[in-house]
């Protein structure tokens, strides 16, 4: 890396003792880029073997790479934790302004220790951390409102990042997500839990460094090419133009659009919650994380008549994706575009990750059907699919936590259904509520073994998509190398930090140049190497923390319902669990 | 504003001339501020250095061994197009270059020779 470029700096905040310091980490950057593989060491220096996800020693630790300020859709930023909801590893991906702010804050990665008695907020700018007291804030259930009162009340317009927390954050839930730039989210595993903990609030990034670069000539250039390929790419034009919702038509004309609890992967009103429903109906705005041309952020328009006047409306601003409309939309046969706006405005104000929480009600209203839950446990409500308004009421209770089964559904569905029942139809993996592909094979493997336990750790769901089209079912063994080949590179992207939308653009001869313009001289074959130390790093981790391949248990609802390849066989998952949990070993 | 600060082959946005920020939330949207090219303009008026000369065509010309980083150039444009350069402690002047129109793909910020007078 470059000698002298702050990357290298690494900010600690202890709030049990409201004090900060910088420390110089170059070493680190050097030989782990920045991003997902510096905060997996962190996490691993940090975060002492057993403790609490929601108690004072779990760190919160957030980590840009060398690209971000830099290059274009290198935009994200890698938070790590100790996950509330699986026990285990919490990794979550954000963009808005969140990297930009701290890279030209002058950080690497920002390491947040300790838990105030107090509830407060943190205004980093430059050098400085300020805890700002949020006494006022604490108890604001809308992370929206929580955002604006601090966009009015500190500086730095245009190059600042608010990350908050809503009720559910407040309230522990174990899938509280952590909002930032309104629209973009630490979603999954619970980041916003680990701050509620800790009582913190909100924390606010700015910065407008310069970054020096190693070669001025070799950096236009590059960045000439990349802009170019991003913007005539028509693979990032679909990002742009319906975004990811055009997938809700693709996936349910393919027959893996998870409906009903993925009772079916079919759903026969898909067309009215499709992308070009939405498109045309409801789009407002499109709107992009900081330095990213593609603008893949899809805002609606939803009027709302107020009930007891008429001709008094609001217009609230809802982000969607793909994902919000399979979780609040199809797995709940919410058949109408309004009802499932209205459901995600529930879940957004909270601060919830869309996908635990759809998957939770999807789970709670199957169970409600089949009696093993009655209104007694679900506070008198009737969970009926299709049925968002009593929907809405669910999510209110899920952050109140009025009684002990809201108290148990707070923490996922599969601690719930191991005290209420249903677990085989209780749709999660390793801990972590499932993702909108009931593609295949290949998806469910990846949702088992990844790291996080999510769709993008290794895409399995587009080796379902590519074995679909070309006729050819890859074997259990080449699913689990794919994989594994996929996630290891990724472990680079994420490390940059690169948005996976650019992962055709970023392919690892693009990176490596990009990475010699800061200073790095390593070939696409060093990278591959590096990717899968990195990922090597995260299982170990898991591993000390009591993470089993052997001991993964799949919900048989997988199973019952056939995919677009068909019906899937226990032995074919667990034959797959073991050929990647092999390769890993071998590597270890 | 990203093009912008590459203009000095820096990376980042510490030389960045262009201000882009919310319309008071994202739900809004944004606005893109870059300066208009003032035929008549008032940062100059208040440079109790004359380090800022009107530009021939519109906007000004820094000269920076006159600037004595006061900024009250900053406070006199109306737009606050005019960002400041915490490292050198000096104004950043747009030049109209035009090298961030290339790097606009919503043809959201041209770049315009007009007659004085004329918008």
């Amino acid at each position: 890396m470059i000698k002298g470029d702050p990357l290298s700096r690494v900010l600690f905040v202890d709030l049990s003792l409201r004090r900060f310091w910088i420390e110089e980490r170059q070493d680190l950057f050097e030989e782990r880029l920045g991003g997902a593989g510096a905060a997996i060491e962190l996490l691993q220096e940090e975060c002492k073997r057993g403790v609490d996800p929601l108690g004072p020693r779990n760190p919160i630790v957030f980590a840009v790479g060398p690209l971000n300020g830099v290059f274009p859709l290198a935009s994200k930023t890698v938070a790590m934790f100790k996950s509330p909801l699986t026990g285990n590893l919490g990794e979550s991906h954000a963009g808005g302004r969140s990297a930009v702010a701290i890279r030209l804050a002058g950080y690497g990665a920002i390491v947040i220790k300790g838990a105030s008695d107090t509830p407060v907020y943190l205004a980093i700018q430059d050098d400085r951390v300020n805890f700002r007291d949020a006494s006022v804030l604490w108890g604001m259930q809308s992370s929206y409102t929580v955002g604006r009162v601090i966009r009015e009340r500190e500086s730095g317009g245009g190059i600042r990042t608010i990350m908050r927390i809503g009720g559910a954050g407040e309230k522990l839930v174990s899938y509280a997500s952590v909002v930032t730039e309104t629209y973009r989210h630490f979603g999954r595993l619970g980041l916003g839990a680990v701050f509620g903990s800790k009582k913190l609030k909100a924390v606010m990034i700015q910065g407008k460094r310069a970054v020096k670069v190693g070669d001025p000539k070799l950096c236009r250039e590059t960045y000439r090419e990349l802009y170019d390929a991003i913007t005539e790419s028509p693979a990032m034009k679909k990002y742009h133009d319906l975004g990811t919702p055009m997938n809700v038509n693709g996936l349910n004309e393919l027959k893996a659009l998870p409906t009903q609890n993925l009772k079916r992967a079919y759903f026969k009103a898909a067309h009215s919650i499709s992308g070009e429903v939405f498109a045309e109906g409801f789009l407002g705005r499109r709107v992009a994380c900081a330095h990213c041309p593609v603008a893949c952020i899809h805002l609606a328009a939803l009027r709302l008549p107020y009930e007891d006047e008429p001709y008094f409306y609001k217009t609230l601003m809802i982000s969607y994706d793909y994902e919000l409309i399979y979780a609040l939309g199809s797995l709940l046969e919410v058949d109408s575009a309004e009802g499932v706006l209205r459901l995600v405005e529930a879940v957004e104000t909270f601060g919830l990750d869309a996908m635990s929480s759809g998957v939770a009600l999807a789970w709670a209203t199957e169970a409600q059907e089949r009696g093993l839950i009655t209104e007694k446990e679900t506070a008198g409500l009737k969970l009926r699919w299709s049925d968002f308004d009593t929907y809405i009421k669910a999510v209110e209770l899920i952050v109140e936590q009025p009684n002990d089964f809201y108290r148990a559904l707070a923490r996922g569905v599969g601690y719930a259904s191991s005290i209420y029942g249903g677990q085989d139809f209780a749709l999660a993996f390793g801990g972590n509520e499932m993702s909108g592909y009931h593609t295949g094979p290949a998806a469910h493997i990846g949702h088992l073994t990844g790291a996080r336990h999510s769709h993008l750790d290794g895409a399995g769901y587009s080796i379902d998509e590519r074995a679909a089209t070309s006729g050819k079912s890859p074997t259990a063994v080449e699913i689990a190398d794919r994989l594994l080949e996929e996630e290891r590179w990724r472990q680079i992207l994420s490390s940059l930090v690169v948005c996976f939308f650019a992962r055709g653009i970023y392919k690892p001869q693009v990176v490596a140049k990009a990475l010699r313009v800061m200073g790095y001289e390593l070939t696409s074959e060093d990278l591959m190497r590096k990717g899968a130390e990195i990922l090597k790093s995260k299982h170990e981790y898991k591993a000390s923390e009591g993470f089993d391949f052997s001991r993964l248990k799949l919900p048989r609802r997988i199973l019952e319902t056939p995919t677009p390849l068909g019906y899937l066989t226990e032995d074919l998952i667990k034959d797959g669990i073991r050929a990647y949990a092999g390769k890993i070993m071998l590597s270890q | 504003m990203f093009a912008c600060a590459r203009r000095f082959g820096e990376a980042g946005l510490g030389k960045s001339a262009i201000n882009v920020r919310s319309a008071g939330g994202i739900e809004r949207g944004f606005i893109v501020v870059v300066c208009r090219a003032c035929p008549d303009p008032p940062c100059a008026k208040v440079c109790p250095a004359d380090a800022l000369e009107p530009r021939s065509g519109g906007g000004v010309i820094l000269s920076p061994r006159r600037c004595i980083g006061c900024q009250l150039c900053v406070d006199a444009c109306t737009i606050q197009a005019i960002l400041w350069d915490e490292e050198m402690n000096k104004p950043l002047i747009c030049v109209h270059c035009g090298m961030c129109v290339d790097f606009c793909p919503y043809s959201v910020i041209k770049l315009e020779t007009t007659e004085v007078g004329q918008s």
